[in-house]
């Protein structure tokens, strides 16, 4: 078993693999990481996104990666009724809403290609899983607890799917609602969202979250999807087929 | 600002939010109801008060059984609902009200999306607690990104002396 955690994309990002690999199929992982966030680290004036949002490239000239990853965002933006939109009020485009699940996807495909079939990739609380744990078991994944950093409020069984947790007892503003950027965010503080995989979790958790109360709804209408939610009384509200993964 | 001192007064500014933008839709209402009563006086005893943030504004209007209305689509003024204004239009049919409308709404979706709530499915819910379960690992929002950050800085910037 080998596991560790680095610091890239301006997050922790933790790595377990249960397979007996060499230490490369790890480091293929991070430099994987270290290279996403060199072109799309909004933070690094060298990086391709900074290019673009000066201008000094046109979105013909992008790269495909950042093609893709701007389809992503666009397809969020329509699925989601404009809830999710990486266009900031000021014009510049931050797709950092995608690229992390993203990115963790496309390192979970690397490390099976690699040949490991039991691990999980971790970054900023959001997970993809592949296979089973060191004990044989399903991966079984932690909620944070809102108001108490070192509890955990709900345990669910993550079987080779994604998990995503959007909040607000973080950072004040980083997640915003793009159609009333001056508004803070509503009354809930956590969003959880299960989906096929981390990117499917991912955008959707950023999205609803930004919903408000009406993002828990907008998961139960959505095929696919679980979600728990809660608010800042302590209460939580899960779609109905949340249940089923809760260990 | 601490946490849940800043997470109680977001949660007041919304509670706030919704009364005033509830009392706004109601108020335009109430003064479609008196141009078709033909009423110009808003303080008339026998109207109901304006509506809490909760209420629905054409359960309330239909209360006013009373009255009498004329048949048609009338628009009420626009009333400021601070993010914007808020506008209503209501069609008459039968002396009752049969449909209202929103013209203007600083957020219109979740007016509509309110309006139908009761077509919403009804989710379980539960109070949150600490759980004991040994888990693998923990979802969460990125805590400690900025503390971690900050932390290794500092340590680095030892290093360099």
């Amino acid at each position: 078993m080998r596991r560790d955690t680095r610091l890239l994309m301006g997050m922790p990002i933790t790595i377990e693999i249960v397979d007996d690999v060499p230490p490369e199929t790890m480091e293929i992982a991070y430099r994987y990481f270290d290279a996403i966030d060199r072109r799309f680290s909004t933070y690094k004036t060298d990086s391709e996104i900074s290019a673009i949002n000066r201008g000094d490239i046109g979105d013909c000239d992008a790269s495909a990666e950042m093609c893709e990853v701007f389809a992503i965002a666009e397809m969020t933006r329509l699925e989601t009724d404009g809830y999710f939109d990486i266009r900031r009020p000021d014009g510049k485009r931050d797709p950092s809403g995608i690229v992390k699940g993203w990115a963790i996807r496309n390192a979970a495909r690397l490390l099976a290609r690699q040949g490991a079939g039991n691990f999980y990739v971790e970054a900023g609380g959001d997970i993809q899983t592949a296979g089973r744990n060191g004990e044989g078991g399903p991966w079984i994944v932690g909620i944070r607890h809102p108001f108490q950093e070192d509890q955990i409020v709900k345990a669910v069984r993550i079987e080779n799917c994604g998990i995503a947790t959007s909040g607000s007892y973080v950072r004040g503003d980083h997640i915003y609602d793009p159609l009333h950027p001056e508004a803070r965010l509503t009354d809930i503080v956590s969003l959880s969202v299960i989906g096929p995989d981390v990117l499917e979790a991912d955008r959707f958790a950023t999205a609803a979250f930004a919903m408000g109360r009406d993002g828990i709804y907008f998961l139960e209408e959505r095929e696919g999807l679980e979600a728990y939610m809660i608010d800042t009384a302590g209460r939580a509200t899960m779609t109905s087929g949340f249940k089923a993964y809760v260990a | 600002m601490k946490r849940i001192a800043r997470i109680a007064l977001l949660s007041l500014s919304f509670v706030a939010l919704a009364a005033v933008q509830g009392a706004a839709q109601a108020s335009s209402l109430l003064g479609i109801i008196n141009t078709l009563t033909g009423s110009g006086d808003t303080a008339a005893t026998d109207m109901p008060p304006p509506a809490a943030a909760s209420a629905n504004p054409v359960q309330m209007a239909a209360a006013t059984a009373k009255r009498v209305l004329r048949d048609g689509t009338y628009t009420g003024q626009a009333f400021d609902a601070y993010y914007g204004m808020v506008q209503v239009e209501a069609t008459v049919q039968n002396g009752q009200i049969a449909g209202v409308n929103t013209l203007q709404s600083p957020d219109h979706r979740s007016t509509s999306r309110a309006i139908n709530r009761k077509a919403l499915p009804i989710l379980e819910n539960e109070v949150i607690t600490a759980q004991t379960v040994r888990v693998n690992l923990v979802s969460g929002a990125t805590l400690t990104s900025k503390a971690y950050i900050r932390s290794l800085n500092s340590a680095l910037r030892q290093a360099l002396h």
